[in-house]
């Protein structure tokens, strides 16, 4: 009897280990431990004999079906990892010089350089205020002393609408209304006035790669009872290093715009060069970046404050041309071609 | 505008001083120089006065001729030369032997078997005219041999002002006036004006003059005779060229050449022709001859000098052809007046002709200068001419007078104003070198303007201050940031929406924001066949195919959507711009500022692309508002609309935008095999749309249950409403989880889910619930799906 155990045992051990998957390890399972299996067969023969060699017998049964159950579950763990090593051996290895698929959104370059700029003055406690494109002409020349016949008017070339209104050709056309929205908190509060207004201008001209007639400027003003040239100056450099993301060096020129008194003409050293002349900066070392001034005292009495007690400055950036010399475009007619080859390149940047 | 330095020079003395530098000064303190700075004559030496002793025909050439020049030395030299103007006894301009112009260095040369020892010179080739017809004619009385560098003054320091920075600046479009800039920068003095006393005529008889038009603000006129001289002096022809004009004769020169010294234009007439001078306007059109041989249309508004009623010249802009000095003019009357300057910028425009003249006048010209103009004007000619005689005394007629302007300011003033301390010395020694003229008492100035700065330019006290930065030098200003109290910024809601929907846009969507134009383009709305439609025009839209102003964003998009087909199988863009809706009831314009969206695939059909479109949609308001969209179908407005599918989008029962789907007519001009969707959405009223705080809820710890139910019917709506209707607290959820559709029905499953958070529901109260929505739709004639 023993030794149809033991052949029993090794018969099972030989069938386990050619065993390849979970399928025969069950398959074998039913044949030595299923309800007609043949371990469970030796129990029915069990009933013809005596009591004592039934418990004799029935103990020998046991500790060969426990013995069978741990070797199948042993082999089971054994077929498993057989499993994920083929699993790993057949993963093949991936061609990485095949480029995944992408499929960003982007965002408008006038957009990014906006937001960056939005961002530098709102750091500097500025206001960031929206304003309508199609304005009249009191807020685009009147309020902001350029009255009828200024020869001011007709170095720009303004679009008119039939209806005498007119599309803003300059950013300025926001101040007035940015001087009165604040100046109940400027005179009560003694809240300066600092805030920027982004904003889409329009010029009827004839377009070329450095002309357009549709495009961005960023007015910026501070009025306070004390604000000077000296803090003009500060400030530009201050925002246009931030701007540029280094120490850029500013000075300005006599630049004559009517709505300040003095105005200017705002250089900062070429970026390229850094100063020291090459055909981006005409060999100048500087280049023309923009206007600005100290708000005239016409300009702050129309918006309601007193010239008398509170100065200002004022300058108005050219957004375009930020966003041209930080991209590098070369043709100004880029920006509104609705061209996704060339504009869906500007995905966000940090 | 072209400067002369040795012009400059006339009226101040910078010797010793670096003369590039000086420019580069005047560049940051007064106007903009532009960056080319010409070194005249620097690329000429060696050029001598040399005589033609002897002109002999070259044998074999009709053109050559063999020469013996006299170049002051011992020897001859033999020359062979080409002009056609050779002749003996000639004086003319030589390059010897070792001379330089430009590249070339002058060495004896063989030329058709004759050997050339030097180079007789025109004026162009020495570059000082453009005249190279000839050699090089020189009346002067010089001893040969001398270089004529060291007679005439070829070199020259020429730099270009950008005329648009000197648009407020009258007094800087002369010599004289830059001269004035250069002294206050180098702290020189400027020179007193050489002329002549005219009142030494006075006695002469007067010329009839009268100003019958307030738009002549002075008329000054002088008459004289007998100019014998023809070609004006070298330096003078030379310093015209220089500044880019061409000498013509000697009495246009000297015209020309005060006009560049002082800024005041002048106008020589013939005297038969001005009999009586009147300044005035015509009530009739007319045409009119300029001394350019142009016909030209004049109007009512135009201002005209005439003799009686004969008009002779166009005030401030050109004289008349008929009037022009000619070769039997006897006796000149020479005019130096000032106009107004709004009416001489306006005539130009519709005359569309700006000369050197009118440029100066449209920039408010001081009337003081005009009898200025005249006394130099005299002394110039008597120094150059001494035949010459004045017949008349001078006659002058000062019609309107600038205001003189006064300024009172303190020296707090300037403190606070430029931010830093300029002393009181440094300020009156600027001012008193600009021409103002200063009084300090106390800390407190009075400052008279010169009438030169008086005209338009300097009024307030604020320019004043400019006059003193400038000269001070803004590169020498100390800085520091403003002493201003801290707030904080309170960003506008408008600003924080736009951005964050874009944010969506771009980031979640991969969504392309594209800018475009805030006006139709008819062309490219034509070729999709989407019509021009908007509410107002522009009035001087120079292009008739974009000068409708839009009123919906959608068909430039749609124009993008058409463009960049070949980009990809499925894009995306959008606009945040302008649209004027509508005119309001004073004729205004209503404008809105929109975002519009626009959807391209290939790959999906339109239902998904329009669902899609939706989510993003109900993404943005979920989001940004925590609000629901609900939508109302709508007729179409506009022929890109297809009418079916065309949604309001409606948000706290305000209507903020549209979806739709592009009409099949334009859709398949876009793209037969793609599917295109739109929408827009108000942002400014999408900005006032209340943001609904987030409320918590705190998660229930009892399991939830869940019904599904399938119903037969063609629309979620009924069933949503009915769900709704019940108002059960239980129903934290519902959602649609399938739509099955065949020929005979369609059938709509949603699932509930029921929970609360204080206890386990049972299977009884829930079903309870949902039996009623199922008999609720029953009522209304949908059925549970068996």
């Amino acid at each position: 009897m023993k030794e149809k155990f033991e052949q029993l045992k090794n018969k099972l051990n030989i069938e386990l280990k050619e065993t390849q998957n979970a399928q025969t390890l069950e398959d074998l399972r039913i044949k030595y431990l299923g309800k007609k299996g043949q371990i469970t067969d030796l129990l029915k023969g069990m009933k013809d004999l005596t009591v004592e060699e039934k418990k004799n017998f029935g103990k020998l049964i046991n500790e060969l079906k426990t013995q069978a159950v741990e070797s199948i579950s042993k082999r089971s763990e054994e077929l498993k990892q057989l499993e994920i090593q083929r699993e790993i051996d057949t993963m093949p290895e991936f061609d990485l010089s095949i480029e995944s698929k992408q499929n960003f959104g982007s965002y408008h370059p006038i957009t990014l350089v906006q937001r960056e700029c939005e961002r530098i003055f709102t750091t500097m406690g500025f206001n960031v205020e929206d304003y309508p494109e199609v304005v009249t002409d009191y807020e685009c020349f009147e309020a902001v002393n350029v009255p009828k016949n200024h020869p001011a008017r007709d170095m720009q070339d303004t679009y008119y609408l039939e209806n005498g209104e007119l599309l803003k050709s300059q950013t300025s056309a926001a101040q007035n209304a940015i001087l009165k929205k604040y100046s109940k908190q400027l005179i009560e509060d003694s809240m300066p006035i600092k805030a920027i207004f982004p904003g889409r201008c329009f010029r009827n001209e004839a377009t070329d790669a450095s002309h357009e007639n549709t495009f961005f400027q960023m007015e910026g003003v501070m009025v306070d009872k004390d604000i000077s040239i000296s803090n003009l100056i500060y400030f530009m450099k201050t925002m246009l290093s931030e701007v540029f993301m280094r120490d850029i060096k500013v000075r300005l020129r006599p630049g004559f715009f009517p709505f300040v008194e003095p105005g200017f003409e705002l250089d900062i050293n070429c970026l390229i060069c850094g100063g020291d002349g090459c055909p981006s900066c005409n060999h100048s070392g500087w280049l023309e970046l923009c206007p600005c001034g100290m708000i005239h005292p016409e300009v702050l009495k129309e918006g309601g404050i007193d010239p008398e007690k509170y100065t200002g400055f004022a300058f108005g950036l050219g957004l375009t041309r930020l966003a041209m010399m930080k991209y590098r475009i070369k043709d100004i007619r880029d920006l509104n071609s609705g061209s996704l080859k060339a504009l869906s390149q500007f995905t966000e940047d940090k | 505008m072209f400067l002369s330095m040795n012009w400059i020079k006339d009226f101040v003395d910078l010797s010793g001083l670096d003369e590039r530098e000086l420019i580069a000064k005047f560049s940051l303190s007064t106007a903009e120089v532009e960056n080319d700075i010409y070194f005249k004559g620097s690329d000429i030496s060696g050029i001598v006065a040399a005589k033609i002793v002897s002109v002999e025909d070259h044998p074999d050439s009709k053109k050559l001729h063999l020469l013996k020049v006299d170049i002051g030395e011992e020897q001859l030299v033999d020359v062979v030369c080409g002009a056609p103007n050779v002749r003996v006894g000639m004086v003319t301009a030589f390059a010897k032997l070792g001379a330089k112009i430009g590249d070339v260095t002058i060495a004896p040369r063989k030329l058709a078997g004759y050997t050339s020892n030097g180079m007789c010179c025109s004026e162009k080739e020495i570059g000082i005219s453009d005249d190279n017809s000839g050699i090089m004619e020189i009346l002067d009385d010089i001893t040969l041999g001398t270089d004529l560098k060291d007679i005439y003054e070829i070199d020259d320091i020429i730099f270009e002002v950008d005329n648009k920075s000197l648009t407020n600046r009258p007094d800087l479009w002369s010599h004289y006036g830059i001269a004035r800039e250069f002294a206050a920068i180098s702290g020189r003095k400027l020179k007193e004006y050489e002329s002549v006393e005219l009142s030494k005529y006075d006695n002469l008889k007067k010329i009839d003059l009268k100003i019958e038009d307030p738009l002549c603000y002075r008329y000054s006129c002088l008459q004289f005779e007998n100019i014998k001289r023809t070609i004006s002096p070298v330096n003078m022809r030379i310093r015209l060229f220089y500044c880019g004009m061409r000498a013509i004769n000697f009495l246009a020169d000297l015209t020309n050449y005060l006009m560049l010294e002082l800024g005041q234009p002048m106008h020589a007439f013939d005297s038969r022709k001005v009999e009586k001078i009147r300044i005035k306007r015509f009530e009739n059109e007319f045409d009119f001859t300029t001394l350019d041989g142009i016909k030209r249309h004049i109007d009512p508004d135009t201002l005209m000098i005439c003799s009686d009623n004969t008009p002779v010249a166009i005030a401030g802009i050109m004289g008349g052809l008929d009037s022009e000095i000619v070769e039997d003019t006897h006796t000149l009357t020479l005019e130096s007046a000032t106009f107004d300057a709004t009416s001489i910028r306006k005539s130009t425009v519709r005359l569309s002709h700006r000369t050197d003249a009118s440029i100066r006048y449209e920039k408010s010209l001081d009337p003081e200068l005009t009898v200025k103009a005249i006394a130099r004007f005299v002394y110039l000619l008597n120094k150059y001419d001494e035949n010459v005689k004045i017949v008349s005394s001078l006659t002058d007629e000062y019609a309107y007078k600038y205001p003189k302007v006064t300024l009172n300011f303190n020296k707090d003033y300037v403190d606070k104003y430029t931010g830093i301390s300029i002393d009181n010395d440094t300020i009156i020694d600027t001012l008193t070198k600009l021409g103002f003229k200063v009084e300090l008492n106390d800390n407190n100035f009075t400052v008279d303007v010169p009438s030169y700065r008086a005209t338009k330019d300097v009024t307030i006290k604020a320019d004043i201050i400019e006059e003193i930065t400038r000269i001070y030098g803004y590169d020498n200003f100390e800085i520091h940031t403003a002493k201003a109290p801290l707030f904080p910024t309170r960003p506008e809601n408008t600003k924080k929406d736009e951005d964050n929907i874009k944010d969506i846009l771009v980031k979640r969507y991969s969504l392309h924001e594209l800018h475009s134009y805030i006006w139709n383009n008819v062309d490219n709305q034509k070729e999709i066949g989407i019509d021009n439609v908007g509410v107002i025009k522009l009035k001087n839209a120079t292009n008739p195919n974009i000068e409708t102003i839009r009123k919906s964003m959608i068909p430039t998009l749609l124009c993008e959507i058409k463009q960049n087909i070949g980009f990809s199988t499925d894009y995306g863009i959008f606009e945040v711009g302008r649209v004027v809706s509508a005119m309001d009831e004073n004729n205004m314009c209503v404008e809105n500022k929109i975002l519009g969206i626009s959807l391209y695939s290939k790959t999906m059909n339109t239902r998904d692309l329009y669902f899609r479109l939706k989510g993003i949609i109900e993404d943005i308001f979920e989001e940004l508002k925590h609000k629901k969209v609900e939508y109302k179908t709508n007729a179409p407005e506009y022929n890109f609309e297809h009418p079916t599918n065309l949604n309001e989008i409606i948000c706290e029962d305000i209507s903020l935008g549209k979806i739709g789907i592009a009409h099949p007519s334009v859709q398949n001009k876009i793209d037969k095999r793609a599917a295109v969707v739109f929408a827009d959405i108000d942002i400014d009223k999408f900005c006032k749309i209340n943001n609904n705080s987030i409320q918590y809820e705190e998660p229930s710890k009892f399991p939830s249950i869940e019904i599904d139910l399938s119903f037969i019917s063609s629309k979620f709506e009924p069933i949503k409403k009915a769900i709704q209707n019940v108002q059960c607290p239980l129903i934290k959820n519902f959602e649609v989880i399938d739509i099955y559709e065949d020929k005979n029905f369609k059938s709509i499953a949603v699932r509930l889910t029921f929970s609360d958070s204080n206890r386990t529901l049972t299977k009884d109260e829930v079903t309870k619930v949902s039996d009623k929505i199922v008999e609720d739709l029953k009522q209304n004639g949908i059925m549970l799906k068996s």
